[in-house]
């Protein structure tokens, strides 16, 4: 995996970045991807910021893992979000394993993979570092930004930290601070990944192995919260599968357990654990107002960038109250924002999956943001 | 009801509520619908227009114009706009909705510094003259609904809420009635006649 990561877009960042955690960095790689052509005016680039166990492969084949991009759904040519129009940019986070600067990658001081002796990054670091590149491809104003997810998160700080580096931005299925729930299903996760003897306190690589049963089990529960209760039960009920009968034994004798099994042992082979660890604890950092002597309001101040935030009614992962309560402190700070709850079982991945409703307002929104952009640049 | 007649009667009632606006203000427009006064609003008058509205089709239409809009319920979500953020803020033919009007009117005079409040009038002649000659609730070009399918909750006329506005302290800047084509002045000394004879009543408060 390693090799063919060589071949993929990297920028090396030589700018110094001081990270939350106080530790400085400089020459690190920042690898990204983009997609359709930035026009002569410039006024088409839309960057889009990537969830968890995402990576800057939005659309097309995902050159490493030869699957598909993970938002093909909505990006593409003729897509809800248009490469034959908008030119497409995205990054892999910090702390991510495709290709930027994260625990996998070598410490020229010792010469081995950090493992746990990467730093504790942030949302905010993520997003510092993803500015730079929008520097390096000469882009002083996006016509959008967006994300879903834990991306919805970056996108929320990248408006904060940065004011009007965006004409429009939208935040979906997100909040400006993890709950209790998500901090605890993350916490599953690692200790998931931490209780794999594998593991070997992180530094697993030096074996050259993965830590495979703890990554698959916090994979499975991620995939669990990404579904509603309504959206699983209609794919699997009590379906068996492939058997007449239970089997009086451990093995997956529901659909359910051999889907969380397959999703579960597809994602080992793409993800690296202590990436994982990192980022979940960027996503449980993460809060908003905390940063602001004024909380939120104070976050928001000034926005001269126009909002369209969107919830999924069956997510119960980013629940369309804490979108709204988004929307709430947009308001407060006088904020130009929008708001629309699709209505789907889908659960918190509607925005990844088909779903008609969601992509028609994505590029309802977006081809009126650009008319409004291009007006804007006339004058 | 036609279309087009629907179209006429809101341009009517809309081409009113704009010229109660000067240029340049700040608008919130309570029920917004598709967007219609809104895009008139900014397009004639540079108005920065913002809208709430409970159906999502209506939600999509307006942001599909590229129109600011949230979706959500006038009756509880009125609470995240902030006091006085808005020049004015409008309700269209939409208050005798509400579980809860006089709360809703409170918190709009709250988040605007004036309000524009248009009601379909109970007292219409029209009105009148169905439910007393035929026994039946008045079904009428602006109300449309039968009884068992009808939004409205709390119908008023013209002078109920004239008198409601004067009870409770809240300052009429201007009233004005809308019949057929032709719209006119509504004060304590004309009201009884207005109150009969205009379909609709048109107020800003503040």
């Amino acid at each position: 995996m390693s090799d063919k990561l060589e071949n993929i877009k990297k920028l090396n960042i030589s700018k110094p970045l001081l990270l939350d955690c106080k530790q400085t960095i400089k020459d690190f790689p920042l690898a990204y991807e983009t997609y359709g052509k930035l026009n002569d005016s410039k006024d088409n680039a839309i960057l889009v910021f990537h969830a968890l166990t995402g990576d800057q492969f939005v659309s097309g084949i995902n050159p490493i893992t030869k699957k598909d991009g993970w938002w093909v759904t909505a990006v593409g040519p003729g897509k809800a979000i248009d490469t034959n129009k908008y030119f497409v940019i995205c990054a892999n986070v910090i702390g991510g394993c495709m290709g930027s600067w994260g625990p996998k990658e070598i410490d020229k001081d010792t010469n081995e993979s950090y493992g746990l002796n990467f730093p504790v990054i942030t949302i905010r670091d993520m997003v510092k570092a993803q500015e730079t590149l929008l520097d390096y491809l000469g882009i002083k104003k996006l016509l959008c930004a967006t994300g879903g997810s834990m991306g919805g998160m970056q996108l929320l700080q990248f408006c904060s930290t940065f004011p009007n580096r965006t004409f429009s931005a939208i935040p979906i299925a997100c909040s400006t601070s993890h709950s209790a729930q998500n901090i605890a299903l993350n916490e599953l996760a690692r200790q998931a990944i931490m209780a794999d003897p594998v593991w070997n306190n992180g530094k697993y690589l030096k074996n050259n192995v993965q830590p495979k049963n703890g990554l698959a089990v916090a994979r499975m529960v991620g995939h669990i919260s990404y579904l509603s209760e309504k959206g699983m039960q209609e794919k699997f009920g009590r379906k068996l599968q492939e058997k007449a009968d239970y089997e009086f034994s451990f093995n997956a004798d529901f659909q359910v357990e051999s889907y969380l099994r397959h999703q579960g042992f597809a994602f080992v082979e793409r993800f690296d654990a202590n990436s994982i660890l990192y980022i979940t604890r960027a996503m449980d950092y993460f809060d908003l107002g905390k940063q602001f002597k004024g909380g939120l309001v104070e976050a928001f101040k000034d926005q001269k960038t126009k909002f369209l935030v969107i919830s999924f009614s069956s997510d119960w992962l980013y629940t369309t109250k804490e979108n709204k309560d988004t929307v709430i402190a947009l308001n407060a700070s006088g904020a130009d924002v929008s708001f629309a709850e699709i209505k789907t079982d889908k659960g918190h991945d509607s925005f990844l999956v088909n779903e008609p409703e969601f992509l028609k307002t994505l590029k309802g929104f977006i081809d009126s943001m650009h008319t409004k952009f291009k007006n804007e640049k006339r004058i | 009801m036609t279309q087009c007649t629907q179209n006429l009667k809101m341009k009517k009632e809309f081409k009113v509520i704009a010229d109660l606006l000067p240029n340049n203000v700040r608008v919130l427009d309570v029920g917004c619908g598709d967007g219609s006064l809104m895009s008139l609003l900014t397009k004639e008058k540079n108005i920065e227009a913002r809208g709430l509205e409970l159906i999502e089709d209506n939600v999509k239409k307006c942001i599909y114009k590229g129109l600011s809009v949230i979706e959500g319920n006038a009756e509880t979500e009125l609470h995240q706009f902030p006091s006085q953020s808005f020049d004015f803020v409008i309700l269209s033919q939409t208050l005798q909705a509400f579980y809860n009007p006089e709360k809703v009117l409170k918190d709009l005079l709250r988040i605007g510094k004036s309000v524009i409040i248009s009601i379909p009038n109970f007292g219409y002649w029209r009105v009148r003259t169905s439910l007393l000659f035929f026994g039946k609730m008045p079904v009428t070009k602006t109300l449309p609904n039968k009884w068992y399918d009808t939004p409205n909750l709390h119908m008023c006329t013209i002078k109920d809420l004239f008198h409601f506005c004067l009870e409770k302290n809240i300052k009429i800047d201007r009233a004005i009635g809308i019949n057929k084509n032709s719209t006119s002045e509504i004060k304590k000394s004309n009201l009884e006649l207005k109150n009969l004879f205009s379909r609709l009543g048109i107020f800003l408060l503040s």
